[in-house]
């Protein structure tokens, strides 16, 4: 091992490494947990700038492009490079006399970056509409479809690169907020104890044996028809938290109940220190390791429960877009068997949370750097 | 004058069992103890794990709340307080004057603050400011035997004896009156324990520290303490200065402590056996002596009559019925 020969200078700065920088080193060392890091920040920069990246209005709707398969980028025109995409041609099925699109070889339409598109707002607020991608003339038909489009003519690749924001986004509003839930009542049950404590454990064990389906679906049914989409959207984040703090619950009160008999804790009381300066500089740092592991672990579980319930016609709406709705579109088996790309959708759901759990894995390992 | 003195301190801890959690039964972890500890002295409480001797420590120190009893703790002013009624909050002035040095210095020291910090943390929140709690921290760093670069590292860069004087250090960081010492050694390998021990000798030097040593090992104490206290099963059986009871222990409990002392010399076998049985269940102790069951010199008097602890030579007391007939073997 390379650790065998130590400079005293390299040894001075293991021992005065700060946390950060041990859990860092730490964390180097888990190849799969980086490498999941990775993907992660990818994944949000993705939600983050979904509309730059999206090539055309996921909401706009043509019947000509219904059904088109995916269509990749040529790069090279006669040996120059030169990327282009395929126009789209309408031929006439002479059996059902149905007007049907397919790429047509004979016409190049090349492909330019930071081209115009349709209009939205970058982060929320610029005022733009240029995207990534965009081709150059071409008509109304035309279109880059890297991963096909829906029975609507939607192209799938904008709609998952739009998916991806409203379905992590619901993912981190549901964690956050089943953090602080979690973090209050297990703080107080574990640092109370007695009757509180039996309390909101029973709450717990109530809520955790409730089966979680026909739940959500009487709660989804509570829901007005008359929500908007902003309205509906809310409620199901905190319909998944309120389910999901349990877990987080039981964590920190676990903690809390250690925590209290360590005797660095009472070497603090016997300080003289306030319960204040115990709770905050004893104990939350010395179990921020397991809440940063419980949180990333229950991320991927909240992204499952907002797919799976939009799946389920039970979460988000259409014309709201998010992995689950857009696997909606994948429950018809005979539509499948024609637009098999519409699993497609199922892929990010499937990476994410590989990618979570791994990440969650190495955080746990690197957080406690001393043991 | 006596910075302590323990009066009939009892601490019960209830058994509770069943739907209603109703009380079963109870441990008498400590039952009726008594003694002083004087300024610069050292008290020795002695006996074996699970005897009552950390429950005594941690309720001088009101880390739990004594069932009766009266702790009375002399403050710097020379007024005296009893702590085993006082509330949390009434508590914390008097807390600073008396500290306590850990068993295990790895669970001991906070793994997630600088050593610096955790020295003066006793400092920081009795309000000493900042520039002379600095000073501070180098002086007890300097007075423990440790470098000044230790402040600035992590307790995880320290080996275990060294992580005992940054312990050490924080508990002499207010200059206490009292310091309890829950087995200091103990956690610590036997060259590494010769260190701790000249450390803490050479502090009660210096600073004529006033501490109540708890221990397990006779052999240790020896070395540091002015008088010893025996514990059995939530009792003392045994009090006296170190050198008369270490020459002539006058419980047989003692006696039998002092013969599984280690001895490192191989050639010397011991003709007296080892302690048979195990020390009896607190929440169920046998009636008369409690120790009599596992006592070899027990007649019928000692399975029936409690014997209380009485003044058997001037300066010792002992809770034996035979204490003056029994001539038992003390050390060398």
């Amino acid at each position: 091992m390379s650790s065998t020969i130590h400079s005293a200078g390299s040894e001075d700065r293991f021992a005065e490494a700060t946390q950060l920088q041990l859990t860092w080193w730490r964390f180097k060392r888990h190849k799969l947990a980086v490498i999941s890091l990775v993907l992660v920040v990818l994944f949000y920069l993705v939600a983050i700038l979904a509309d730059f990246l999206a090539i055309s209005d996921p909401h706009a709707t043509d019947a000509r492009r219904s059904f088109i398969p995916p269509q990749g980028i040529h790069f090279f025109d006669d040996g120059a490079f030169r990327p282009h995409v395929k126009g789209l041609k309408g031929t006439r099925d002479p059996k059902t006399f149905k007007l049907t699109y397919a790429p047509d070889p004979g016409r190049k339409l090349p492909v330019r970056m930071f081209a115009r598109g349709y209009d939205y707002h970058l982060l929320g607020v610029i005022p733009t509409n240029i995207h990534l991608l965009g081709l150059e003339g071409g008509e109304a038909v035309d279109g880059i479809f890297l991963l096909g489009t829906d029975q609507l003519g939607r192209d799938l690749y904008s709609r998952l690169v739009v998916a991806t924001r409203i379905s992590l986004l619901i993912g981190l509003a549901g964690v956050g907020l089943s953090l602080v839930l979690g973090l209050i009542l297990g703080g107080i049950s574990g640092l109370y104890g007695g009757i509180v404590d039996t309390a909101i454990q029973r709450l717990i064990e109530m809520i955790r044996s409730i089966p979680t389906i026909p739940l959500w679906m009487g709660l989804a049914a509570s829901l007005p028809n008359t929500w908007s989409v902003t309205q509906v959207y809310f409620a199901i984040t905190i319909i998944i938290s309120l389910f999901g703090w349990t877990e987080l619950a039981r964590v920190v009160r676990g903690r809390f109940l250690a925590l209290r008999e360590e005797d660095f804790v009472i070497a603090a009381e016997l300080a003289g220190a306030g319960q204040m300066r115990i709770i905050f500089r004893h104990m939350l740092p010395s179990f921020a390791s397991h809440v940063i592991a419980a949180t990333s672990l229950a991320l991927p579980t909240m992204i499952i429960s907002e797919t799976s319930l939009s799946f389920l016609g039970l979460g988000l709406r259409a014309p709201a877009i998010s992995w689950g709705i857009l696997l909606q579109d994948a429950q018809n088996v005979q539509v499948l068997a024609s637009a098999p790309w519409l699993l497609m959708a199922a892929l990010p759901v499937i990476v994410i949370i590989l990618a979570f759990n791994f990440l969650g894995d190495g955080l746990r390992d690197a957080a406690d750097p001393y043991g | 004058m006596n910075v302590l003195e323990v009066e009939s301190l009892t601490k019960h801890f209830p058994i509770r069992a069943g739907l209603l959690q109703r009380e079963v039964g109870r441990i008498r972890a400590v039952d009726r103890v008594s003694f002083h500890v004087a300024r610069g002295e050292t008290l020795a409480l002695v006996g074996e794990s699970g005897c009552g001797k950390t429950t005594v420590a941690r309720c001088i120190l009101r880390a739990l709340a004594p069932t009766s009893g009266a702790i009375r703790f002399t403050q710097e002013g020379g007024e005296i307080v009893d702590l085993a009624p006082l509330s949390r909050r009434a508590l914390r002035p008097i807390r600073r004057q008396m500290q306590m040095i850990f068993q295990d210095p790895y669970a001991s020291l906070n793994p997630r603050m600088l050593v610096g910090d955790i020295i003066a943390e006793p400092l920081l929140v009795n309000g000493v400011p900042a520039a002379t709690r600095q000073a501070r921290v180098l002086e007890l760093l300097e007075l423990v035997g440790l470098p000044a670069v230790a402040r600035s590292r992590f307790p995880f860069a320290f080996s275990g004896g060294q992580r005992q004087r940054i312990g050490i250090a924080r508990a002499l960081a207010l200059n206490p009156s009292l310091i309890v010492a829950d087995e200091p050694v103990s956690a610590l390998d036997v060259s590494v324990q010769a260190q701790i021990i000249n450390l803490l000798l050479d502090l009660q030097d210096r600073l004529r520290l006033s501490m109540l040593f708890v221990a397990h090992d006779l052999g240790v104490v020896r070395h540091v303490s002015d008088r010893v206290a025996v514990m059995y099963v939530g009792r003392i059986v045994e009090t006296g200065p170190t050198t008369a009871l270490y020459d002539r222990p006058l419980h047989p409990y003692t006696a039998a402590l002092m013969a599984s002392v280690p001895k490192p010399d191989p050639d010397r076998r011991d003709a007296t056996p080892p302690l048979a049985g195990d020390v009896a269940d607190a929440a169920n102790i046998p009636p008369g002596c409690a120790f009599h069951p596992r006592c070899p010199h027990a007649v019928a008097r000692c399975r029936e009559i409690r014997p209380e602890l009485r003044e058997t030579i001037p300066g010792r007391m002992t809770a034996c019925h035979r204490a003056e007939e029994l001539t038992l073997a003390g050390v060398d």
